[in-house]
């Protein structure tokens, strides 16, 4: 599909600095911000941790899944399922179990969709988040078409020392960014392992790969694994913040905005998933937000908004804002050395 | 099961079958010949839907409003190849996907701007709202049993265009191979839109002949999309045949299923779809 360096893989110095600029405002935007933009930020954040999670599939690896909603959707349901009517629930077993859950449900699915390509690849990942979502929307005792509440947020109790409170919204908001931060660290960390080369060199060229020996389909199943695993922890970072999950969660419109995200970043390198999400969670926000135009309510037709934005993105940037940054920097080198 | 029931239930999933057909024969043409994967493919099905009621309203008769929605949901498929589509062709599926998935919202959005949001019927004519008994207390629609038999005239139009006539000929030799047919004179460009129309075509003119059985509601094309995809997916991708046999398998499946095993109903056809991944993972009739 591309190159490692098409995909920005070493991210240039400028996107670097960007990067830490960011994460400076990240830090200190509780002391500015109001709480309802703390709020927002914090859901920006799981948001791009879930975005980072599809990148590993759909810009590493080259497998498109336009089902991954369905692994961020099953963690807030397990969390919403362990969480008793009338007292909180303990954070240090639930997250594990929530992410194995995430994690078991990517295993069973990627072992019958990992060994389809291309197209086929596509059509199978949604039709089984599909599966899994009716099995949700369905069924009263698993919610129904309703979803269910998260009576209470975990508590992070240990043997009656409490670290820290997530029913303070500050505090989840940095424990969010602190997840968001470890995550990306251990994508780049992988995306240079031998692991995380393997992953790429099936996404150039899968024949090769096999021809040189490797377990193709065994790389393929760890990474969708490892993918639905993240997308799990922040389904269930999800379930914490809202204390609500329903069947949207895992529906085919929360997957392809997270496709939409890792493009509008610009794919394979995480920074750009990240961003991407930002942004995108932003563009949804100020589209749902449009005001009333005379006797048409514009944020009432926010998917018409927003599907012209995917539409005019595809034909006009497909390779991301990270792209479209390198594109304009080139430009401007290739008009500086010629001059 | 009596013998009466049964035959109404398979009957049914007859029917449901291959009205599925009509709309996986599209999606897998589409992606069969021009390599697009269609994610708006079930948003034709809405626009029939809807086109049939509001043209019938303005008629006052559903085969004049099907006639003229027919002509225009075509129309509407030239045009929406001619302004996007076509520039998709040798694009990233990934490209494809997100395109499709645009137009969904654009499509959805516009519907609830045209049409409203509320759920509408449609009356079935005079001359098919009779039902043939079957038992004291069983009887069976006419209407289903005429959807059935527009499918399947359908069906057989399709099989006669693509393997019997020189139009048909030039679009498996575009399929085939694009460059050669291209070198031999043939407008693979009008070809592609051809084939691009008759898919929006046939998809909208299943959702036209549902609507009076299924209603007609927003949002009422993605659940069919779904089903679509397993069908493709089952059938072969590109294959009209393999998306027939697959059609009138996932219809068995999912219409004996809600009646012998209600709980695991909705699963049933994915189940179907895992475990001929396993043994075909391209599907029972690759090309």
């Amino acid at each position: 599909m591309s190159t490692a360096a098409s995909n920005l893989e070493i991210l240039p110095r400028g996107v670097q600095v960007t990067l830490a600029l960011g994460l400076v405002a990240l830090v200190a935007f509780p002391f500015v911000g109001t709480d309802f933009y703390t709020q927002m930020v914090t859901r920006m954040m799981i948001m791009a941790i879930f975005a980072m999670s599809l990148d590993l599939l759909q810009g590493v690896t080259g497998l498109v899944s336009l089902g991954h909603a369905a692994y961020f959707g099953l963690a807030g349901y397990v969390l919403a399922f362990l969480t008793p009517a009338g007292e909180p629930v303990s954070l240090w077993w639930t997250l594990p179990v929530a992410v194995l859950a995430s994690g078991g449900a990517a295993l069973l699915i990627g072992f019958f969709v990992v060994r389809t390509h291309g197209i086929y690849f596509i059509m199978v990942t949604m039709a089984f988040a599909q599966m899994v979502f009716y099995l949700f929307f369905d069924n009263k005792l698993l919610g129904g078409s309703d979803g269910i509440y998260v009576n209470f947020k975990p508590s992070a109790s240990v043997f009656g020392w409490v670290p820290f409170d997530l029913d303070n919204k500050l505090t989840l908001y940095y424990i969010t960014l602190g997840a968001l931060l470890v995550v990306y660290a251990f994508l780049r960390r992988m995306l240079w392992s031998p692991f995380g080369r393997t992953l790429a060199g099936i996404r150039v060229n899968e024949h090769r790969m096999r021809a040189m020996g490797y377990g193709v389909f065994g790389y393929k199943l760890a990474a969708f694994t490892l993918a639905g695993s993240l997308a799990g922890l922040a389904g269930y970072l999800w379930g914490v913040q809202t204390g609500y999950v329903n069947p949207e969660l895992m529906g085919f419109q929360m997957s392809a905005h997270a496709i939409m995200m890792v493009i509008l970043g610009g794919m394979g390198n995480f920074a750009g998933a990240m961003v991407g999400a930002f942004a995108f969670d932003y563009l949804l926000h100020v589209f749902k937000d449009l005001p009333q135009f005379g006797s048409v309510n514009l944020g009432k037709h926010w998917q018409l908004w927003m599907g012209l934005f995917i539409v005019l993105v595809v034909v006009l940037a497909p390779r991301g804002l990270l792209g479209l940054a390198e594109r304009f920097g080139k430009l401007s080198k290739k008009t500086g050395s010629t001059s | 099961m009596d013998l009466a029931n049964f035959l109404i239930q398979l009957l049914n999933s007859v029917q449901y079958g291959l009205l599925l057909f009509m709309l996986a024969a599209g999606l897998t043409l589409i992606f069969g010949i021009m390599g697009v994967v269609n994610l708006a493919h079930g948003s034709f099905y809405m626009l029939g839907a809807y086109l049939a009621w509001s043209l019938s309203t303005y008629f006052g008769s559903l085969a004049l409003a099907i006639l003229a929605g027919a002509v225009l949901a075509i129309l509407f498929g030239v045009a929406l190849e001619w302004l996007l589509f076509r520039h998709f062709y040798k694009r990233d599926h990934l490209d494809q996907v997100l395109l499709t998935f645009g137009l969904i919202y654009i499509f959805e959005e516009l519907r609830s701007i045209l049409w409203g949001d509320d759920v509408h019927g449609v009356t079935i004519p005079d001359l098919l709202s009779a039902s043939i008994p079957l038992t004291d207390n069983l009887a069976y629609p006419v209407y289903r049993l005429f959807m059935s038999a527009v499918c399947i005239a359908l069906g057989l139009g399709l099989y006669w265009l693509i393997s019997k006539t020189r139009l048909g000929m030039k679009i498996r030799a575009g399929a085939f191979n694009r460059e050669m047919a291209e070198s031999l004179g043939i407008n693979i460009k009008l070809i592609h839109a051809v084939v691009f129309a008759l898919g929006v075509g046939l998809a909208a003119v299943a959702g036209m002949i549902a609507a009076p059985v299924a209603s007609v509601y927003p949002n009422m094309g993605s659940q069919v999309l779904i089903m679509c995809f397993v069908v493709v997916v089952i059938g072969g991708i590109g294959s009209v045949r393999g998306a027939l046999i697959a059609a009138l398998l996932v219809g068995l499946v999912d219409t004996f299923g809600k009646v012998l095993l209600p709980q695991v109903a909705g699963m049933l056809v994915y189940m179907l779809m895992a475990g001929v991944l396993l043994w075909k993972p391209e599907g029972l009739f690759k090309q």
